[in-house]
């Protein structure tokens, strides 16, 4: 029987201002299964990532979920997690205030506990009543994970997961990791190879111009 | 790990947490509210200085109230989607909740935010403009409700479409003045009614003029808004 929660992309092709990203980009990816995106700066990892995410719509090609039936794209708030660079906290609120905000603007009720715990979890239990705008970009990167984790995603997806984290920070990340793909969907999108020693399925994304 | 039947979440949570994300922020910031104070002590201050002791007649006046609100609210509202571009938090929206829950939300913040600067400035004009004076009041009411919520529905689909321009101080005072043209000529005339004491039937085709309007504007935004959102 095949497993409820799938990801398949077929034919994605990017083309910003007659600039081509990448063009027929393939994948398919399976619930406890991690999809590895390599490639050189400026190859496209993020513009995919956030294809996948549904931010960005593809020039060509398509990116269908599955999970348990075909996810809509009003769906998809529910079934990702994204941990990103590009991706911003709201800076004037706390910690405990972002994960609330984002539990309410995906329509969930707020979990405090659940929250608390992420917080904890990722090391910012102690500020998490203060705005964010004061953390450094260490803390805004672990506040990222708990933002990414609270609403329990099937698909969790990190590019850069390592970025600007310290060796505690990246202990808990590869912690995150591992958990994640015990029964769920990992996508990790970097340069950095050992970041994700172990993928089920790749896409590299060099030559693909 | 079971599909859960349902994924998606409340429409009107989200909605309310849009809301309630750009009324806490702005509690905390007040940055739209002191823009919009200022200018419209400023713009008062300026048509006092410039009447004098004169008194104009009731569609001169009518016409300058008007103009006040329509220049503060073009100084604030523009702030909710532009806000969100500066500090990058557009993509986590879009991330995080629909299209339609992001509109609904911030056209709900401008409402309230454009109801409160109309009630100060119509406070304010009536206690220091000479000869401004409502002798329908169920006219001047109505017309305040109605030209506000037209104004909100009106800013908030400019206001996503400018905060991808480049030049967004300068656009939107510019784009909104035709689109909000046919408002601004029902709400004159209906305060111009409410002022000369006419009866509440003889204002009744600007109110049917400014109920289309909201319903029109609000219908084609509804229907744009994903594609001025997303990329």
């Amino acid at each position: 029987m095949s497993s409820p929660l799938h990801i398949a992309g077929a034919g994605l092709c990017k083309v910003f201002n007659r600039r081509q990203v990448f063009s027929d980009v393939q994948f398919q990816v399976s619930q406890s299964e991690r999809l590895l995106i390599t490639g050189r700066n400026g190859s496209g990892k993020s513009t995919l990532v956030r294809i996948l995410c549904g931010l960005l719509t593809p020039s060509a090609g398509s990116v269908v979920i599955r999970w348990g039936h075909e996810v809509q794209e009003v769906e998809r708030p529910g079934v990702i997690g994204l941990v990103a660079p590009y991706l911003q906290m709201f800076e004037e609120f706390s910690a405990i205030e972002n994960l609330q905000l984002a539990a309410s603007l995906r329509g969930y009720p707020f979990e405090r506990g659940r929250a608390e715990h992420l917080l904890g979890r990722v090391g910012l239990d102690i500020k998490r009543k203060d705005a964010v705008r004061s953390y450094s970009s260490g803390m805004k990167q672990r506040v990222k994970y708990a933002f990414a984790l609270l609403h329990r995603p099937p698909i969790l997806v990190l590019d850069e997961p390592m970025a600007n984290l310290d060796a505690d920070g990246v202990a808990m990340v590869r912690e995150v990791m591992e958990e994640q793909h015990q029964e769920r969907i990992l996508v990790v999108a970097t340069n950095d190879l050992s970041d994700c020693p172990r993928a089920d399925a790749q896409v590299n994304l060099d030559g693909r111009t | 790990m079971a599909a859960p039947e349902v994924i998606r979440g409340s429409w009107l949570r989200s909605v309310g947490a849009v809301f309630m994300k750009d009324w806490r922020a702005e509690l905390r910031t007040r940055y739209a509210v002191s823009a919009l104070l200022m200018f419209v002590v400023t713009t008062i201050a300026i048509i006092m200085f410039s009447l004098g002791s004169e008194e104009a007649p009731a569609d001169v006046l009518s016409g300058m109230l008007w103009v006040v609100i329509f220049f503060g609210a073009m100084s604030g509202l523009a702030r909710t989607f532009v806000v969100e571009e500066e500090r990058g938090t557009a993509m986590t929206l879009q991330l995080l909740t629909t299209p339609g829950a992001v509109y609904f939300g911030k056209l709900l913040f401008n409402l309230v935010l454009v109801f409160g600067l109309n009630l100060v400035t119509i406070a304010l004009y009536g206690l220091f403009v000479n000869g401004f004076i409502i002798r329908t009041v169920s006219i001047f009411v109505l017309t305040v409700v109605l030209g506000s919520a037209g104004f909100a529905a009106a800013a908030t689909i400019l206001a996503a479409i400018i905060a991808r321009a480049s030049t967004k101080g300068t656009l939107y005072p510019v784009l909104a003045f035709p689109v909000l043209l046919p408002l601004l000529l029902a709400v004159i005339n209906a305060t111009r009614l409410a002022s000369e004491g006419a009866a509440f039937s003889e204002a009744s085709g600007e109110f049917q003029l400014l109920v289309s309007y909201i319903a029109v504007v609000i219908a084609a935004s509804t229907l744009v808004f994903d594609y001025v959102w997303k990329d």
